[in-house]
């Protein structure tokens, strides 16, 4: 905004723009309609369940995968907040070699997605895996892990998976506290570490908290991962009812078990959180980091390398080489030695992942012009309800789109029309609708946080110059907010593109995408020809964590080295 | 200067009644005012007394809650009817001034106008006006440059020129040059007056300056809490203010305690002249540059306090039955605090007067306030 001069607009007058604009709330109201109709839904079967459904399941598997579920939401949350928040304890206050390299770093295991890291680990360290194999050349036939496919080991890679998105909220947290609080507590006779107990984490813990919900929720969508250690969670008991019986019901009353643990794990945050609300301005000094020296700064670099080599060098290379094994293994089969199906799948990837980009961005300029021009705290209140597919899991959001296919399904046999089951059975506008609505917050953020910039004059100028309301969002929103729809489109299209529980419960029969193929080689040990679908999809995941948290944790350059 | 207005017929915006409340505030509180077609009206108010309210249910960015307002004899505002802001034909020029940072100047300026005319006629008949328009504020090599390229006055002129360019019935300016830095301001409102009346134009614009609304305006709306307190020529406003507010809103003024005659108050500085017929204990407006000052050790009046204003000294001065007034002095002999003193009024027309509440029992502290 260089064009408007500093200074200006500080007055309490309501801005309303025109005063609100009818087809705008409307316009909200029906996105944020389209977005929680699938979570309602099941938010409904929660209240009405089927008897026979949970008869038949308490007798039967319910009671161990509740308390499966339980276990390992509790065990990866906790793993993921000892990691997250200590490294960015560890980066945020401290200076050792690497830390400015590090404090990025660091970060690079979210382009990993849990069920690519579940894989790897289990290629390497399974019985026939490599490293089985070497320890045996050493001590002899009996030596051998403990089982792999097990409880910690899916509480491992997934804590690995999702550390960063608390090591990201802890950093932010950290960085907002300003010197003078944490000074406070030392001059009053605190030492460093009762400071940051009494005072830094007190102030942390509602960073730490969404951070928590969000590992949380991470682990509650995902079934493919868990699948390949033999844990059963009740996520995972929504895709094989669905995907081996073809049970909707059934599947519906699961899914809307998921939601009550989502819930949960909602109210727990906010409970977590409490009242706080902790903002302490930016621009005051931040706190002056502590030099380590010696064998603790070593030690430090050294803790560092292993979280970033075991969460991302480790498994990037060994995809690479599997990659590069399964081509050996297939020259002279095709010309290019390069699986047909690769780029059939890439392409299927892409168009899922495109067409959902554009839904997601073209729906966040409707909605955040619309809170906007529309006026009105309700709309805003409707623009937040329009975001609730983020903030369930998956599954519950797939499953919520499935019973309003079946319906519209019901619909049209009644009516006669021969389609019936078709939509059900799943096109491609199912599942782009699932994705849309489970995405729809990472461009509505963006989008809202880029039009929040645009001066609500520039709204007012516009209309007052003559143009429709329409005619503003084109001349005026859509140009102003162009890098915001650029960053929300990458964001959402690398999101789709990863993506997997969604996909697999919803995609068309025979419709198979990158990640569904990475899943399916993966469940028959076919780590090799899994390497490269793998190693793209983290490829085009480490754009946007490139692209947007390099710049964001930038460390100020250190004064006199 | 009123001439453009003394010779226009019937208003080309009128407010009637006009509401809003914000909660419990009102921040228009039954409002009416006529504009004349080729007036400029300075509508001046301390902050948040509803000015920038006004201005706002003028142009349609916010609904009133009662009242009318007519624009060329339109309702455009009223029970049952709300026109919206973009077919209203008002012209505002923003306090941010709200250039639309992604269009260069001429496309700014056009932009009001792509809506109304089509084709290629319509094209020619768009870039003649914005030529013209960008004539008139002086900025026709600029047409090719971006907001952020240009100077703060420029910007004010590109704003200016993009309001004007629709030839709308009324150009509403909101606090137009606050963003100016002090000495760039007096020029580039000259310059904005004179662009107004060489077009043409009847505006409105809203100001907390009352130098700025006193020198802009043909007339001037003094508006508090929601209220207007008076609505007229900048002369009548400054020197027949119709309440306490308006008088020191606008400039320096003290009140001296005396007792009508008719036409005329006696006072311990004399007999003065003032506006109204009356009897009784009242008080007369004086402001500093009516009170002369002549050392005098045998004079009644003390000198308390000084406050050094560059060309003049303003000096405050207590007078022997206790009532404070100012008066200035030329810088090149201030009076020294605590020196005696004779007051003289300077005075060659009528003073406005107003009741003595102070000596009335059981008055309102708000009454007392006008």
């Amino acid at each position: 905004m260089s064009s408007a001069p500093a200074g200006a607009s500080t007055r309490a007058v309501a801005t309303t723009y025109g005063d609100g604009r009818r087809g705008w709330r409307l316009a909200v109201s029906a996105v944020a309609a389209l977005a929680a109709v699938p979570v309602g839904l099941l938010a409904v079967s929660i209240l009405t369940p089927t008897a026979s459904v949970w008869s038949l399941w308490w007798r039967t598997a319910l009671p161990s995968m509740l308390v499966t579920t339980t276990l390992l939401l509790v065990a990866t949350v906790a793993l993921a907040l000892v990691l997250g928040g200590g490294l960015a304890w560890l980066v945020g206050r401290y200076r050792f070699p690497g830390q400015g390299l590090f404090s990025w770093l660091l970060v690079l295991p979210l382009a990993v997605p849990a069920y690519v890291l579940g894989f790897c680990y289990l290629g390497l360290l399974d019985h026939p895996g490599p490293v089985q194999r070497g320890l045996r050349a050493l001590f002899g036939a009996d030596v051998g892990l403990p089982d792999v496919r097990s409880l910690p080991m899916a509480v491992l890679v997934l804590a690995l998976a999702t550390y960063p998105y608390v090591y990201l909220l802890a950093r932010a947290a950290l960085t907002e506290q300003t010197a003078a609080t944490y000074e406070a507590a030392r001059v009053l006779g605190h030492g460093p570490l009762q400071a940051a107990r009494r005072v830094v984490l007190p102030l942390a813990r509602p960073s730490l908290a969404a951070g928590a919900a969000l590992v949380a929720m991470e682990t509650l969508t995902d079934f493919a991962t868990v699948q390949y250690f033999n844990v059963q969670t009740v996520s995972v008991a929504v895709y094989q009812v669905w995907n081996g019986m073809y049970d909707r019901v059934a599947a519906t009353e699961i899914a809307s078990l998921v939601l009550i643990f989502a819930i949960v794990v909602i109210a727990l945050e906010r409970v977590a959180r409490g009242r706080a609300r902790f903002h302490q301005g930016g621009g005051a000094r931040a706190v002056e980091p502590v030099r380590l020296s010696g064998a603790r700064a070593w030690v430090a670099t050294g803790v560092c390398s292993v979280v970033v080599g075991i969460a991302f060098v480790v498994p990037v290379v060994q995809l690479a080489a599997w990659a590069v094994a399964a081509r050996l293994d297939s020259q002279g089969q095709g010309a290019s030695g390069l699986d047909a199906r690769y780029l059939d799948y890439l392409v299927n990837s892409l168009t899922v992942a495109g067409l959902t980009a554009v839904g997601c961005a073209a729906l966040a300029v409707v909605v955040a012009s619309g809170t906007r021009l529309g006026g009105r705290a309700s709309t805003r209140r409707m623009a937040r309800l329009a975001t609730v597919g983020y903030a369930v899991p998956g599954p519950v959001v797939a499953i919520g789109v499935l019973t309003i296919l079946a319906a519209a399904d019901q619909a049209l046999d009644s009516v006669g029309l021969p389609w019936g089951g078709v939509l059900v059975s799943g096109t491609l506008g199912g599942l782009v609708y699932a994705y849309v609505v489970r995405f729809l917050a990472l461009a509505h953020n963006t989008v809202e946080a880029s039009l929040d910039k645009v001066a609500p004059s520039m709204t007012d100028a516009a209309l007052t110059l003559g143009a429709s309301p329409r005619t503003v969002v084109r001349r005026v929103h859509l140009p102003l907010v162009r890098s915001g729809v650029g960053v929300a489109l990458v964001l959402v299209a690398v999101d789709a593109l990863k993506e997997l529980p969604v996909v697999l419960l919803l995609r068309p029969f025979g419709f198979e995408t990158l990640a569904v193929w990475v899943y399916q080689l993966a469940s028959e040990s076919r780590w090799e020809q899994a390497g490269l679908p793998a190693l793209t999809i983290v490829a085009v995941a480490l754009v946007p964590v490139v692209l947007l948290f390099r710049r964001n944790l930038a460390v100020p350059p250190q004064a006199g080295m | 200067m009123t001439s453009a207005a003394a010779a226009s017929p019937g208003p080309v915006l009128a407010l009637r009644g006009v509401i809003k409340h914000f909660g419990a505030t009102a921040a228009l509180d039954g409002i009416s005012l006529d504009i004349r077609t080729g007036e400029l009206l300075a509508v001046v108010g301390p902050s948040g007394c509803g000015k920038s309210t006004m201005l706002r249910a003028v142009a349609g960015l916010m609904r009133i809650d009662a009242g009318q307002i007519m624009l060329r004899s339109r309702v455009v505002a009223g029970p049952g009817t709300f026109v919206p802001p973009e077919r209203r034909a008002v012209g505002v020029v923003f306090q941010d001034l709200a250039l639309f940072p992604h269009l260069d100047v001429t496309d700014n300026v056009s932009f009001g106008l792509d809506r109304r005319r089509r084709g290629r006629l319509g094209g020619r008949r768009n870039s003649r006006r914005v030529a013209e328009v960008l004539e008139m504020v002086g900025l026709e090599p600029l047409g090719r440059r971006y907001p952020h390229e240009l100077s703060g006055g420029e910007q004010q002129r590109v704003a200016l020129a993009r309001a004007l360019a629709p030839e709308p019935a009324v150009v509403l300016l909101d606090e137009p040059f606050s963003h100016l830095d002090r000495n760039l301001r007096a020029t580039v409102r000259e310059h904005t007056v004179d662009v107004l009346r060489a077009a043409g134009a009847t505006g409105v614009f809203v100001t907390h300056d009352q130098e700025e609304a006193l020198a802009a305006g043909d007339r001037l709306a003094v508006m508090r809490a929601g209220r207007l307190d008076q609505v007229a020529t900048p002369e009548e406003v400054f020197h027949r203010p119709v309440t306490r507010f308006v008088a020191t809103f606008l400039g320096e003024a003290d009140f001296v305690p005396g007792q009508r005659r008719d036409r005329h108050v006696d006072t311990v500085l004399g007999t003065l002249p003032v506006t109204e017929a009356g009897s009784g204990p009242c008080r007369v407006m004086l402001r500093p540059h009516e009170i002369g000052l002549d050392a005098d050790p045998t004079g009644d009046a003390v000198v308390t306090q000084t406050e050094f204003r560059g060309a003049t000294v303003l000096h405050h001065v207590r007078l022997g039955e206790g009532t404070a007034v100012r008066g200035l002095r030329p810088h090149t002999s201030p009076l020294s605090v605590g020196s005696r003193v004779r007051v003289r009024p300077l005075v060659d027309h009528p003073l406005a007067v107003f009741p003595d509440l102070t000596r009335v029992p059981n008055v309102a502290p708000e009454v007392l306030e006008r």
